[in-house]
């Protein structure tokens, strides 16, 4: 196990460096001088020299990415074209408002996913087997943001229950936060919900047709007992990891959603920062992002091979 | 029969047994007549704009309404199918040869290629799709041709993968070892002996990528970084609609419907084949991998 975490310690080290490059050659990649396509038409020389020699683009490259990664290691991730303020600080601003979207998105998803799942497993071939995986195969081909606007139509269009958009924080107004993120939440959750249920139905199906299920119903278990106490245990362990990875997805890729309700998440300075032309804020969103789903994959792996002994041992 | 012909002939026959799979390609099959035909079964041209029937309802006239500019939404819808198909194509079919080759001498040479080329393409995993996909259109630019790269760099790492993952097991079976011991080149034995033996997972992945690829292209399109007005999108049609959608509904139905119809049809296909051709693929690899 202590060989496993180190192994799987050291592979994580590795891609984030490789995440490190790829997020600095993004800037590289900008056909033309990048400050200059920031600043727009309208500048002067000494506003561009400065911001130019802040960012050091005026350095060769090997030194440009070796001071960007010495700098993202102590937390340093530029400054804005756009504001001049700290990178981090722009960053971790919008983090709270992600996290918040993302675990209520998944805790909504679970809900579904866990009763519709083991139920449609269990009794698999009735029409209840058949719903759940009509909405799991219609959950993961409808877009999101079709969703979105689908519920922003029902909701706030003709039943005028929720605001069709914008955000308010949970600190200062729990009931306006939750008012505000039903929506977007459904939204995202519905889709990872579809993708749960699928795997959840395929995982206990796989372990109520192993010999120790088999055992348990002819020494007369109940089924509900047998479900709870033998096939649960043993199914809900790969389900761990498409939770976590779900999650993971959640905290960084649900752009388009937070454009679409204007949630004022990592998602949303994402697209902000592209709209600007504002490139170290969507480098540091970027890699920000990528960190933490290769953060959130390694805890995955660990707490896998914590409950499952076997896969330490591949 | 060569093994290509059986996992062909599996694969149509697969399909003509599950009566979803069939609603599936009937589905494909129409939009891809649709996308080819579509200028020509327009009753109006996409960018015919009428003033006087701005947000009109669904009419006979005008069948899914006008847009905000008197636009008829149906012709769009239409002639949009052909641009979504023609990214999911061009996109796929650029992550699959990079992937391929990728994975094929990663797992055929292993030792440090391999190291090296996985390496990398964990990397590339290590980004959210969409994510990832943003940041490469925002640097090189909107439009149709990057959202193109950007969905075929993105995907390239799933190909590789699943490619590497069969070459593994082939390239330890006896006609490989035999074609090696006659002193046939790696080449030739890569193509004539590899390759064929790998389609099958390979075929799965290309149909359920295809489903991706459309999603992704109108989640860029929906931010208004892949296909640039006035030409017509699926997911620009709903940005631009968004604003309206409370008082002009058919604006956000219609265009989501086409998407949703599309990559549906997709799903249903590449679950039907995965079933038969490569049953062990695991749906944790589906959700490692989503949209998002």
């Amino acid at each position: 196990m202590g060989r496993f975490v180190v192994r799987r310690l050291v592979q994580s080290a590795v891609v984030l460096l490789g995440v490190t490059l790829v997020v600095f050659l993004l800037l590289q990649l900008v056909p033309g001088d990048p400050v200059r396509i920031a600043l727009g038409t309208r500048y002067d020389q000494g506003t561009y020299d400065a911001l130019r020699a802040r960012s050091g683009l005026d350095r060769p490259l090997v030194v440009q990415y070796l001071s960007y990664v010495g700098h993202a290691a102590t937390g340093d991730l530029g400054v804005s074209f756009r504001t001049g303020q700290p990178v981090t600080t722009i960053v971790l601003e919008r983090l709270p408002a992600t996290l918040s979207l993302a675990l209520t998105a998944i805790v909504l998803a679970l809900l579904v996913a866990f009763p519709l799942g083991i139920l449609s497993a269990v009794r698999s071939g009735s029409a209840l087997d058949h719903a759940a995986r009509v909405f799991s195969q219609l959950g993961v081909s409808v877009p999101d943001f079709w969703m979105g606007i689908m519920g922003i139509l029902l909701f706030s269009g003709v039943l005028a229950w929720l605001p069709p958009s914008g955000y308010e924080s949970l600190r200062e107004s729990p009931a306006g936060w939750a008012s505000h993120v039903i929506l977007p939440a459904a939204t995202v959750g519905l889709v990872s919900a579809s993708i749960l249920t699928r795997f959840i139905r395929s995982s206990v199906l796989e372990v109520l047709s192993e010999d120790f299920v088999r055992t348990a119903d002819a020494k007369g278990l109940r089924p509900r007992v047998v479900v709870l106490r033998h096939v649960l245990r043993n199914a809900l362990i790969p389900v761990v990891t498409v939770v976590a990875v779900q999650l993971a997805s959640l905290l960084g890729g649900v752009i388009v959603v937070e454009v679409l309700f204007a949630w004022p998440g990592i998602g949303r300075l994402t697209y902000d920062s592209v709209q600007a032309r504002d490139y170290p804020v969507l480098q540091g969103a970027v890699l920000l992002v990528a960190a933490l789903f290769l953060f959130v994959n390694l805890l995955v792996d660990i707490l896998y091979a914590r409950l499952d002994p076997r896969i330490s041992v591949r | 029969m060569s093994d290509h012909e059986s996992t062909f002939r599996r694969a149509v026959s697969t399909l003509r047994r599950d009566p979803l799979a069939v609603i599936g390609v009937v589905v494909l099959v129409v939009l891809v007549v649709v996308g080819v035909l579509g200028p020509w079964l327009a009753p109006y041209g996409t960018n015919d704009v009428d003033v006087d029937n701005m947000l009109a309802h669904p009419s006979a006239a005008h069948p899914f309404g006008t847009d905000e500019l008197g636009r008829d939404v149906f012709s769009r819808v239409i002639v949009a199918a052909r641009v979504s198909l023609e990214v999911a194509v061009v996109s796929v079919g650029l992550a699959l040869a990079v992937g391929v080759l990728i994975g094929l001498v990663a797992g055929y040479y292993r030792g440090w290629a391999d190291n090296l080329l996985m390496r990398c393409m964990d990397v590339l995993f290590a980004f959210p799709v969409l994510l990832l996909a943003v940041a490469i259109v925002a640097v090189l630019g909107p439009g149709l041709l990057t959202a193109m790269v950007a969905i075929g760099v993105v995907y390239a790492p799933i190909f590789a993968r699943v490619t590497r993952a069969s070459v593994l097991s082939v390239r330890e079976q006896v006609f490989v070892r035999a074609a090696v011991s006659i002193g046939t080149s790696d080449a030739r034995i890569m193509r004539r002996h590899v390759l064929p033996n790998i389609a099958a997972p390979l075929i799965v992945q290309t149909s359920l990528s295809l489903a991706f690829a459309i999603l992704s292209e109108a989640a860029l399109s929906f931010l208004g970084l892949g296909v640039q007005p006035p030409a017509p999108s699926w997911g620009r049609m709903l940005y631009d609609g968004r604003g309206f959608v409370t008082d002009a509904w058919w604006l956000g139905v219609f265009p989501g419907a086409a998407i949703f119809v599309t990559v549906l049809a997709f799903n249903l296909v590449g679950d039907a084949l995965r079933d038969v051709l490569d049953p062990r693929q695991l749906t944790l690899s589906e959700a490692r991998r989503s949209t998002r």
